[in-house]
């Protein structure tokens, strides 16, 4: 029952918001709507703790607890996201650049983007996960084009191109996997059907099935939803996507889509990690992951845009936690899942608090907004401690999550990996200190005058901040859930 | 059906499904393009439709009606619209040159069968032993995708990749689970939808059906 409402509420949401003429209640609707996610997926997590699983359509939907902590994320980070859909609609309104049909159009995508992420971690079937997953790239890409300039059709197609491609190979990757598994339980078996990609029965099979498949299998899954993480050699649709479209949904995209396709890459892992051992997938988790801190090091160096910085940031953190399921040991996947959801919160108080500069002060060049804690404290303020958390220094939980996927790291033998990657932890840090120094600090060039920043943008965000150092400091109400949610993944 | 006859069908078929993605790479006029893309839409329509009949499955028959529908006209004639508005259009100046690409059409042709012969060795029979086809015709879709610069071109390449991805699924496992099938063909047909209207609205912008305007974005 309780599946049926989470997936329930932001359909409706979608339904609703298609029929009534776009009214600031309607954005407010879909605000509701998705903190119902949340809460129930609290109360999802309550159930699953103790190891239980529920199920839902006839075995078709299925909730563990990792399900059931992916959908307190992807709760958590769209209720901070469509908190801010009315502020931006409205302000687009009023400037003409969007019309009240699109601002419909806009919604409606919103929702069904949050429903199929849903879907994604809720279903019991990998190749309706895919299918899931695969529709999540539809419903945002009319969301990264929603300004219709040059540059958002741009970043659109690239989006639509790479992600579909990749996404493709993750099929391809999948029917080897079927395949192997029709191998193992024989073609005309009672599994034949959908409950061959049902991933609990192919986790009971998961020794037997055929190695040099899985290997196959394996690589093509990496790189196929390794694409839609944004992690390299399929990366570069990323920095342009998430620089182009609104602030909302860069957040909601950089927060929850890329770990929500970094979660089938988990549930692949244990299905592999049955088949051919730890190292295989290890080795490919830790190439992937090492190349993508050494483009997002590489290129944050010199950025001059901050939209584009935090995409990059995105990359890192995605190869950050890529080690830290490459690793896969039952802490390293706790923390791995920490990272998921503090990321997730920060990253979205980033991306709207970067929305909120651009707004403005009309630019998204780090060098033509300087001295903005002095002009702007609210803006400022909210903007720097967001680096601050993202940067993993304390109180924030991406501190406790990065420190203990680096003694994970070690603790199985990845020692060199958890020195490599801390190299290039310290440049970004070094790097994004300099940029964040230019944009914030110096001084303000001219007394400024403007209105205070807007309570309905300043109370989410700084509650979002205050979590994040919440569950840095105290493990308390996460702790259980982590290790049952690991528990899934390492059994 | 016959076995022999039954064998002879899918070989043929599974073929043809290599040939057209290999014509698409030839050919530069952007409609006859898309009529390839139709044929080879038809023929994976016949290799599901074939093996449906001879391992008499339901569900699969019910696929291979839908492919045949949806990737043999519905998905074609969504494309040729974007063409029409713009007659005439031809892929002009591929980033490799056409004897290139055959070339390294047949180098991908070579990979596939080298990298595919350890799952063709687990279940040898007369539909997996054809794997490798699909395999190459990921392969040349994705060459077709990265060299191309007209945005048909660059649709075309990627339903080659997922035509490709679809044989294999066939051959294989008799295809995947219906609901998955269905929920694929859906995804499909929505992608080419979101991209057509990309590309409607790109060439609002710059006036050609071209990618190399798109230059904006970089580092």
């Amino acid at each position: 029952m309780l599946i049926y409402i989470i997936l329930g509420l932001p359909i409706a949401a979608a339904i609703v918001a298609g029929f009534a003429p776009w009214k600031q209640w309607v954005g407010w609707m879909t605000t509701l709507a998705n903190g119902g996610v949340l809460a129930f997926g609290i109360g999802l997590c309550v159930k699953t703790v103790n190891h239980q699983a529920l199920g839902a359509f006839d075995g078709g939907l299925r909730a563990d607890a990792l399900s059931s902590f992916m959908v307190v994320v992807i709760g958590a980070v769209s209720l901070l996201a469509t908190s801010q859909t009315v502020r931006y609609l409205s302000t687009e309104i009023d400037r003409g650049s969007s019309s009240a049909r699109h601002a419909s159009l806009y919604v409606v995508l919103v929702q069904i983007f949050v429903a199929c992420m849903l879907l994604a971690v809720l279903s019991a079937n990998l190749g309706v996960m895919w299918v899931a997953i695969e529709a999540t790239t539809i419903a945002t890409t009319f969301l990264v084009g929603h300004r219709r300039t040059a540059g958002a059709l741009e970043a659109s197609w690239k989006y639509v191109i790479i992600c579909s491609v990749g996404i493709a190979l993750a099929l391809l990757g999948t029917v080897l996997v079927y395949f192997a598994a029709l191998h193992v339980v024989g073609p005309r078996s009672d599994l034949h059907g959908a409950g061959a990609l049902d991933w609990t029965s192919l986790m009971a099979i998961s020794h037997h099935l055929d190695t040099g498949v899985m290997r196959l299998a394996v690589a093509l899954l990496v790189l196929g939803y390794g694409t839609k993480v944004g992690l390299v050699p399929m990366h570069s649709w990323l920095p342009d996507a998430h620089s182009q479209a609104p602030a909302p949904v860069s957040a909601l995209m950089s927060g929850v889509l890329l770990t929500v396709a970094f979660y089938a890459l988990l549930r692949f892992k244990a299905i592999a990690d049955g088949a051919l051992g730890v190292g295989y997938t290890r080795s490919l988790l830790v190439v992937v992951g090492l190349g993508s801190l050494f483009v997002a090091a590489s290129l944050l160096l010199t950025q001059k845009d901050y939209k584009r910085m935090l995409a990059y940031h995105s990359i890192e953190h995605m190869g950050l936690i890529a080690l830290g399921a490459a690793a896969g040991s039952s802490l390293a996947i706790a923390a791995v899942l920490l990272h998921i959801l503090g990321h997730g919160i920060v990253k979205a108080v980033l991306f709207l608090s970067a929305g909120e500069i651009y707004l403005v002060e009309g630019s998204s060049a780090i060098d033509q907004v300087p001295a903005l804690l002095s002009r702007r404290p609210m803006l400022g303020g909210i903007f720097g401690f967001g680096l601050v958390a993202l940067l993993g220094l304390p109180p924030f939980s991406l501190f406790v999550s990065e420190l203990n996927m680096l003694r994970a790291e070690i603790a199985v033998g990845l020692t060199w990996v958890a020195a490599i990657s801390l190299v290039l932890m310290s440049i970004i840090f070094v790097s994004v200190m300099a940029h964040a120094r230019a944009l914030l600090l110096g001084d303000s060039p001219a007394p400024d005058n403007h209105r205070p920043t807007a309570r309905t943008f300043t109370v989410p965000l700084i509650a979002g901040l205050v979590a994040s150092a919440f569950f840095g400091i105290l493990a308390w109400p996460l702790a259980p859930l982590l290790h049952a949610a690991a528990y899934v993944i390492v059994p | 059906m016959s076995g022999s006859s039954y064998i002879q069908i899918l070989d043929l078929a599974a073929g043809a499904v290599l040939v057209c993605a290999i014509l698409t790479l030839w050919r530069s006029d952007l409609r006859a393009i898309i009529s390839i893309l139709s044929i080879q839409g038809v023929a994976l329509g016949v290799v599901a439709g074939v093996l449906a009949a001879h391992i008499h499955d339901g569900a699969l028959a019910i696929t291979a009606a839908i492919v045949f529908i949806v990737k043999g006209s519905v998905i074609p004639m969504l494309i040729r619209q974007v063409v029409r508005r713009d007659p005439g259009s031809r892929e002009a100046s591929p980033l490799i040159n056409v004897p290139a690409s055959l070339v390294g059409a047949a180098v991908l042709v070579v990979i596939a069968y080298l990298a595919s012969g350890k799952i063709t060795a687990l279940f040898p029979n007369p539909a997996s032993r054809l794997v490798p086809i699909g395999i190459a015709t990921v392969l040349v879709g994705f060459l077709l995708l990265v060299t191309r610069r007209k945005t048909v071109s660059q649709i075309v390449g990627l339903l080659m990749i997922d035509n490709g991805v679809a044989l294999v699924a066939f051959l294989l496992t008799a295809g995947v689970p219906l609901v998955v099938e269905l929920g694929a063909s859906l995804d499909v047909l929505l992608v080419v939808a979101v991209l057509r209207v990309l590309a409607t609205a790109m060439r609002a912008q710059s006036g050609a059906l071209d990618l190399d305007q798109m230059q904006e974005l970089h580092d």
